[in-house]
């Protein structure tokens, strides 16, 4: 796998509301997503992995707002430019043509009065507008196609459909105009746990085939250590780590990262007495100061309450890139500003 | 009011038994069927057998349309059954409603799925708690006990202090802490069974295993019968100690958790077993998808003939698409057994 990025998002911040009512849902938040490799992107509800995707694809309705940051897209040929000061026409190339989304319960985000052919053959008039009618249905038949559906149900409504043939037409949609990113956002929560595997298995196959990057939104984490390349975990707004899936599986720091792995029972191996996590996830009208999981956290100590983490990059033995934000693992760069901190609150 | 359950019953005495519980759904027919001879129906339960005894839970896994939420609805007489029999203590009951129905309802209670949409949102949570102790009689005779019966119930269900809820509206609290009132409400009631009908899969999951938790501790400390339905195989290990398995309809295997979850018989649940996330199976899940049966459950007005898999099974054989296959035990467990034909030890010319 290349290392050449396609999508970077740096310090980017999302309000809900103006002013005073101001909420902030995104804090911060820096993100590489590299070609061709699936990014996870974890948390529970409330932690804000929607709103940065809606965020970084500037399709955030308001009362969202993005306060500050930068998302830089780097395109497969001509040079990279920031998404967030795309004109109205730009996002409009930018938008399906570069990156796609399948929506969080996608089963419902067809149009149940168009027959799933006008829907496809939709995309590409108002993108390709130069394309034949023709040639536009051959396409939509060979996206059909790729998505495991036969040519056949290319005149079916979608109520004509079960679930998992509805996520699967609206991943051939997302896939139509061949884009370099696909933002999933939960597109199997509805789905059963055969489909759901089938509809994954089916699209780390055509990664492979057209070499796309995905970013993949669930709150399973389980999951997500099985599917995607890379992890990064969310807590109230921020990145609180991210790491290789297998690392981070194996070998977890941040103490949430942990105990969202041990909420799941497993399938296999002893039985062991599971406690999740206590408490209930942060509002965010009164985020805990400091780390804002020090309420629910296990190990908190001392700064925790008082300082927010830095970002650290610890070491790791195999040289991969892997961050956490926590105080139990101050690296490199943080220590010297646990030290400050501390000397602050003294 | 005491919600210790007062007779000193054997701890595995039979609560709520179900017998060849059937449900079908009339199709609304359109105005050219009318002159046809047949009545369509939606087959959504066929022959469910369980057993709910006291301080065990029975879980009953399966995809969406397997009708295991039926069931439920089924046990809780919501739903008329179409055939059958339901025993709460060895006694047959069928109730349409009324007194009759209240009666049944203080024996068993069910949790919802979605606690946001089973709490009225204009109404308080003490307003809630009050109404389910007062219906079924155990508010006390004056407000100090009811008071007394507020907060004993929001203890139980880990919501301390208990103050601090009494007066808040559904809308200030959590999904968990919501599904935690939803679970105080039923045991309002003083049941003896708890129907739980995905009582977990609407919460974020750092909270799923708090729930779960609190369900298992209140059935050994109320000596509670539980039927835990869900579509992760996983929690069912975690929590059961009985698992079923329902495909299109009917079962297809049973026995004792651990057994069906490590050894799976039939190839259904195998299937769901092979399907769920397993972090510890890293990649290469595209290799074998063709013979693992593929495709999606079966339209239930016309179910398949013989064994409801057989068109997605990938070791059908013939005689599996025209006999329905019975409980076969399996021999390495005893109790547990399997509705699938690749049991069947006797030839079957000797039948």
């Amino acid at each position: 796998m290349s290392a050449e990025p396609v999508l970077e998002i740096k310090n980017l911040n999302v309000d809900y509301g103006l002013g005073d009512q101001a909420v902030r849902a995104v804090r911060d938040v820096s993100l590489t997503l590299h070609r061709g490799e699936v990014l996870g992107l974890a948390g529970e509800s409330g932690s804000g992995k929607s709103t940065l995707a809606y965020g970084l694809t500037r399709l955030l309705p308001p009362p969202g707002v993005i306060t500050g940051g930068e998302v830089i897209y780097h395109p497969e040929k001509g040079d990279a430019y920031d998404v967030l000061g795309l004109s109205d026409r730009g996002l409009r190339d930018f938008r399906w043509a570069e990156t796609a989304i399948v929506f969080q319960g996608a089963m419902n985000s067809l149009n149940p009065v168009h027959k799933i052919s006008t829907q496809l053959t939709d995309v590409l008039a108002a993108h390709e507008p130069k394309m034949s009618a023709h040639s536009r249905t051959a396409r939509a038949r060979e996206m059909l196609k790729l998505v495991g559906i036969s040519a056949d149900r290319m005149d079916a409504y979608p109520h004509q459909l079960s679930g998992g043939m509805r996520q699967r037409v609206m991943i051939g949609m997302a896939l139509i105009l061949q884009p370099q990113v696909v933002i999933m956002d939960e597109p199997t929560t509805a789905l059963d746990v055969v489909m759901q595997r089938q509809i994954l298995g089916q699209l780390i196959e055509l990664r492979e085939r057209l070499g796309f990057s995905v970013i993949f939104i669930t709150h399973d984490l389980s999951l997500l250590v099985e599917f995607s390349n890379r992890i990064a975990i969310m807590y109230g707004g921020r990145i609180v780590e991210e790491a290789q899936a297998a690392t981070l599986y194996k070998d977890s720091l941040h103490p949430y990262s942990a105990g969202l792995l041990g909420s799941f029972p497993a399938l296999r191996g002893p039985r062991r007495e599971l406690t999740g996590i206590p408490g209930s996830p942060p509002d965010l009208k009164g985020m805990p100061s400091g780390c804002s999981f020090h309420p629910r956290c296990p190990k908190a100590f001392d700064p925790c309450a008082d300082t927010i983490p830095i970002l650290g990059h610890p070491e790791t033995p195999d040289g991969s890139v892997r961050t956490v934000a926590c105080w139990l693992h101050p690296a490199a760069g943080s220590a010297a500003a646990l030290a400050s901190a501390k000397e602050q609150v003294s | 009011m005491t919600l210790t359950p007062d007779a000193p019953a054997p701890p595995t005495a039979v609560v709520l038994e179900a017998t060849g519980l059937t449900k079908h759904f009339p199709v609304r027919r359109s105005l050219r069927d009318i002159f046809k001879r047949t009545h369509e129906a939606v087959h959504a339960v066929d022959d469910v057998h369980l057993t709910l005894r006291r301080g065990q839970v029975v879980a009953l896994v399966g995809e969406s349309g397997s009708g295991k939420s039926t069931v439920a609805r089924l046990l809780a007489q919501l739903y008329p059954r179409t055939d059958g029999d339901i025993q709460l203590h060895g006694e047959s009951s069928r109730v349409k409603g009324g007194r009759q129905f209240r009666a049944y309802a203080k024996k068993v209670q069910m949790i919802f799925q979605d606690p946001f949409a089973s709490l009225n949102p204009v109404h308080t949570i003490r307003y809630h708690l009050t109404r389910a102790l007062k219906i079924h009689g155990n508010a006390g005779g004056n407000a100090q006990e009811l008071e007394q019966a507020l907060t004993e119930l929001l203890n139980r269900v880990s919501l301390t202090p208990p103050e601090r809820y009494l007066d808040k509206f559904p809308h200030e609290l959590s999904g968990g802490q919501r599904q935690r009132v939803a679970i105080a409400r039923a045991l309002g009631a003083n049941p003896e069974a708890l129907l739980a009908d995905e009582p977990v899969s609407m919460l974020d999951v750092s909270i799923r295993l708090g729930v779960l938790n609190l369900l298992r501790d209140l059935k050994e400390r109320l000596n509670l019968a539980i039927l835990y339905i869900t579509h992760d195989i996983a929690s069912a290990r975690y929590f059961a100690d009985e698992t079923l398995v329902m495909y299109a309809g009917r079962m297809v295997e049973g026995g004792d958790s651990e057994t069906v979850t490590q050894n799976p018989a039939h190839p259904y649940t195998r299937l769901l077993i092979d399907s769920a996330p397993d972090p510890d199976r890293i990649a290469n899940m595209t290799a074998d998808t063709a013979d693992r049966g593929d495709g999606e459950p079966p339209s239930l007005i016309h179910p398949p003939t013989g064994c409801r898999f057989h068109p997605r099974c990938p070791v059908a054989m013939p005689r599996c698409s025209t006999d329905l296959p019975v409980r076969l035990e399996i021999n390495d467990k005893p109790g547990h057994w399997a509705a699938c034909w690749l049991y069947d030890t006797e030839p079957e010319a000797a039948k």
